[in-house]
């Protein structure tokens, strides 16, 4: 337990810096959303406590609007308003706009007849009687609104890193894909002691008697601008280019922190989510993503790798992985799965990623036209020698080659197939290996050596930078640990990557990560 | 001087106020009277235009209200409400303040004021600076008070402004208030549904029944030559009490024994009503008052005061 807050303490002092730019975003971020919630909720308020026909429908549209999970609103914005600030800020708005508005209204209309009626026998105007009976007595009411609010606008925020908007959510998130704890405990706390500042502080506003609110509400304004311009001390500093890392590249060693010691690479980065990020390249917000080497959508928006001269992103070479037990019971086995090595490479890959994720193949079809036009295709023997089981993790590019495997086996030998796809992760597929529940299934290199074996970093950085230790050295260490056996790889390497778009990677004549550097430095 | 003419107010179907005219003199209490429901409120609500009439005229001083901006006309006409409506987040001195404030009198001459009004009023200086919720329910009275007295209108409407307070606070409240000299120089329309109240403050009384007026006349006139049975009926419960205030020893004054008068004896005013009389008699334990009128003073007993009273009664019955 010690031991954990020390680490804890020490994860936060060393990204200290990284951990004030966040809070201060996020502080920004929450205060600028909720000015301008309360630029626009006081007087939709106030205008329906005047016009009650219309109080239901406004009403009605703002709790619709809170309805929509947090995601999905963040997802609706950026078709609309793209990445970064813009559309978080507006989500968390949206979300903010029902208790203002509900509460100024609740307020308003609260204010006792017998006052209202004779502050208007006293002479006073319309607007004089807005400003100084009705928003003064509905203030208490109004308050509580604005903190509820606040304290929604500081949990949302924490989505906004999803969207490259900064925030506590990059170590939140960040954290949860690198499963580590530090990480996550660094913005999740940050996060859970400013809901209850804020909380607490309104609180104690809200509280004041009724005649300190009028100074309060005086600072008020004053003081939330000051805390929304905290956005933009952080991101003062920019770039020549832009680079949009997700939370899990960030935190990674063969990831960000890769680039920076290895390459000296400086870029103004952001971090987003890897659901929108290759969308935003291709929509030039961003220009330098990161990015598995055969996703689909490297194709679909028309972006190239950088080549990583330096070799920091260890191989992933892909390749069956298959009991010893089964290689005897089946001994056609091995030659048959073997047809299919080295007859793929990335770019092949990626197309076929491409049918199944963009132009929604199916994984078997798209198998039989791949061997098909290879002329590895036969047509099934509907043989029943013993039965295969293929397993495959939960993502199209592993049931693409489940499927080929699949095709050939029956093609080319008497055995029968069954398959299971969508064994989740690494560990469901492997353990599934394991324990004979499967015979086999695609995995690559760098996966089992830093997610299954995972040796010290020495050995990992003595391996990494060449493709054919690392499948040497993983071979070796399953046939000895679980005596499972990597067969030859199938060609393609789904490793991390850095991409740009095309045609800005042919402008600025960037071929690797080198060039890019250089690039960056130049003036 | 007011004089509504021809003023009726419908809600839809609703006749709240029906065709009525009245007039009120200056320096007069006109008192409208009524149960609840009759009109009262919304035909003292179109004279500061909180509502405005279906049709109708009003004149204040002889020139028509529509004419000039409701803002300007209310900070003109002081309003007082049962529910005081005073302003919560302010100060009993602010919530005083704000008519002077309108007008944009200097600060140093509202100060003045206000405490002019707080001595008049018997409120303590002290309370200045209290907020309405910290103040009995008499005291926030009278703040509403000083609130719709501050600025000197000319003109002052009162909702049922006693409505809300106990029975003793109201009878010491009345008696403050007839006896204010700032309310002498109003024009006061006053809506009760308390004949008591209306016959003890009201010059004149204005009895209102479902939007129309049944009969406008001095409590006299309206206790002796009721124009119908409504208005019997209406004062039939406190009649005798009523008579008591209603009838003054002047009144009385040819019925009442040539009696010289009696060097011990206290004195009664000639103006003050029977009721007034009859307290005197008890709270000096005298058995006579000397009472001057035109030149001359009268001694007189308990029992000849009350038999004069009677004579007077039955000879108003019988005109
Ligand atoms: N704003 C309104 N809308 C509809 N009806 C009203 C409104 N104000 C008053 N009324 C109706 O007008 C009638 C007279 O009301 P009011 O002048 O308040 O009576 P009072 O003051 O004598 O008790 C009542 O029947 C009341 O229901
Ligand atoms: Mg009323």
């Amino acid at each position: 337990m010690n031991e954990q807050q020390q680490t804890l303490w020490e994860f936060m002092r060393q990204q200290s810096d990284k951990l004030a730019a966040q809070t201060l975003q996020h502080i920004g971020l929450t205060f600028i959303s909720l000015i301008i919630a309360v630029l626009v909720g006081l007087p939709l308020g106030i205008w329906i406590s005047r016009k009650k026909q219309f109080a239901g429908t406004i009403l009605g549209m703002a709790g619709v609007l809170q309805t929509i999970p947090s995601i999905a609103l963040l997802g609706f914005m950026i078709p609309l308003l793209g990445i970064g600030a813009r559309p978080a800020i507006v989500a968390l708005l949206l979300y903010a706009l029902l208790p203002i508005i509900r509460n100024t209204y609740t307020g308003i209309t609260g204010v006792d007849a017998a006052v209202k009626e004779s502050a208007l026998a006293m002479g006073m105007s319309k607007w004089q009687i807005l400003f100084k009976v009705e928003l003064p007595l509905a203030m208490p009411v109004i308050l509580a609104g604005i903190r509820t609010a606040t304290v929604i606008n500081v949990g949302v925020a924490t989505l906004a890193s999803y969207i490259a908007a900064g925030g506590l959510g990059e170590f939140i998130f960040g954290g949860i894909s690198l499963n580590n704890t530090n990480m996550i405990l660094a913005g999740a706390i940050p996060a859970a002691l400013l809901a209850i500042l804020f909380d607490f502080l309104l609180s104690r506003l809200q509280n004041l008697h009724l005649k300190k609110v009028r100074t309060a509400t005086a600072t008020l304004p004053a003081l939330l601008i000051l805390l929304a311009s905290l956005y933009f001390i952080p991101s003062a500093y920019g770039g020549k280019l832009t680079a949009g890392f997700t939370p899990e590249f960030m935190g990674r060693r063969d990831g960000n922190l890769g680039l920076q010691s290895k390459y000296g690479l400086k870029i103004h980065t952001i971090v987003i989510s890897d659901a929108v990020m290759y969308k935003a390249a291709y929509e030039n917000q961003l220009d330098v993503i990161s990015g598995y080497s055969t996703d689909g959508r490297l194709k679909a928006y028309n972006l190239v790798v950088l080549n990583d001269d330096k070799r920091i992103f260890p191989p992933y070479y892909a390749a069956p992985i298959i009991r010893e037990d089964a290689l005897k019971r089946f001994p056609e086995l091995e030659k048959t799965l073997n047809l299919l090595a080295g007859k793929i490479d990335d770019s092949v890959m990626t197309d076929l990623n491409y049918r199944t994720d963009y132009l929604h193949q199916s994984p078997e079809k798209v198998a039989e036209y791949f061997l098909a036009s290879r002329e590895l295709l036969k047509p099934s023997r509907n043989g029943n020698a013993g039965i295969v089981r293929i397993g495959s993790k939960i993502f199209g590019e592993q049931y693409i080659l489940a499927s080929m495997y699949t095709l050939l086996i029956k093609g080319y030998t008497d055995y029968d197939v069954v398959t299971k796809t969508g064994l989740g992760g690494t560990k469901i597929c492997f353990d599934a290996l394991i324990n004979d529940q499967i015979d086999l299934y695609p995995e690559y290199t760098g996966t089992g050596l830093l997610a299954i074996l995972q040796p010290s970093s020495k050995i990992v950085d003595s391996l990494t930078k060449n493709k054919n230790e690392t499948f040497d050295y993983v071979q070796r260490e399953f046939e000895a640990k679980f005596n499972i056996k990597w067969l030859e790889p199938i060609g393609f390497n789904n490793a991390y990557a850095l991409m740009m778009r095309e045609k800005q990677a042919r402008q600025l004549n960037v071929k690797t990560i080198s060039d890019l550097k250089r690039y960056l430095e130049s003036k | 001087m007011i004089t509504v003419e021809q003023l009726s107010k419908y809600f839809g179907a609703v006749k709240a106020v029906n065709g009525i005219s009245f007039e009120v003199k200056e320096h007069e209490t006109l008192v409208l009277l009524g149960t609840s429901g009759c009109g009262k409120t919304t035909t003292l609500k179109m004279i500061n235009r909180l509502i405005e009439p279906t049709c109708g005229t009003i004149q204040i001083d002889g020139k028509n209200i529509f004419c000039q901006s409701p803002e300007i006309l209310r900070r003109s006409i002081g309003y007082v409400l049962q529910n005081n409506g005073l302003f919560p987040h302010y100060t009993v001195a602010e919530n005083i303040a704000i008519v002077p404030q309108l007008l944009k009198w200097d600060s140093k001459k509202i100060e003045r004021r206000i405490d002019e009004l707080i001595e008049k009023l018997h409120l303590s200086p002290d309370q200045l600076k209290a907020y309405p919720n910290e103040l009995s329910g008499g005291q926030q009275q009278r703040v509403g008070l000083a609130r719709a007295l501050v600025a000197d209108p000319p003109v002052l409407l009162m909702d049922e402004p006693f409505g809300a307070l106990d029975n003793i606070t109201r009878s010491k409240i009345h008696a403050e208030f007839k006896a204010l000299d700032e309310l002498k120089r109003k024009t006061i329309i006053m809506v009760t549904h308390d004949v008591q109240e209306a016959f003890g403050l009201g010059d004149r009384i204005c009895l209102m029944d479902k939007g129309k007026i049944v009969q406008i006349g001095t409590p006299a006139d309206l206790l002796f030559k009721p124009a119908n049975h409504f208005v019997k009926d209406f004062l039939k419960e406190q009649r005798l009490q009523l008579e008591f205030r209603a009838v003054l020893v002047k009144d009385i004054w040819t019925l009442l024994p040539h009696t010289k008068k009696d060097v011990d004896a206290a004195s009664l005013s000639a103006d003050s009503d029977i009721w007034t009389g009859m307290e005197k008699f008890k709270y000096h334990q005298t058995d006579r008052l000397n009472i001057a009128y035109e030149h001359e003073t009268r001694s007189v007993e308990f029992k000849q005061l009350i038999t004069a009273f009677y004579q007077y009664q039955s000879n108003r019955a019988h005109e």
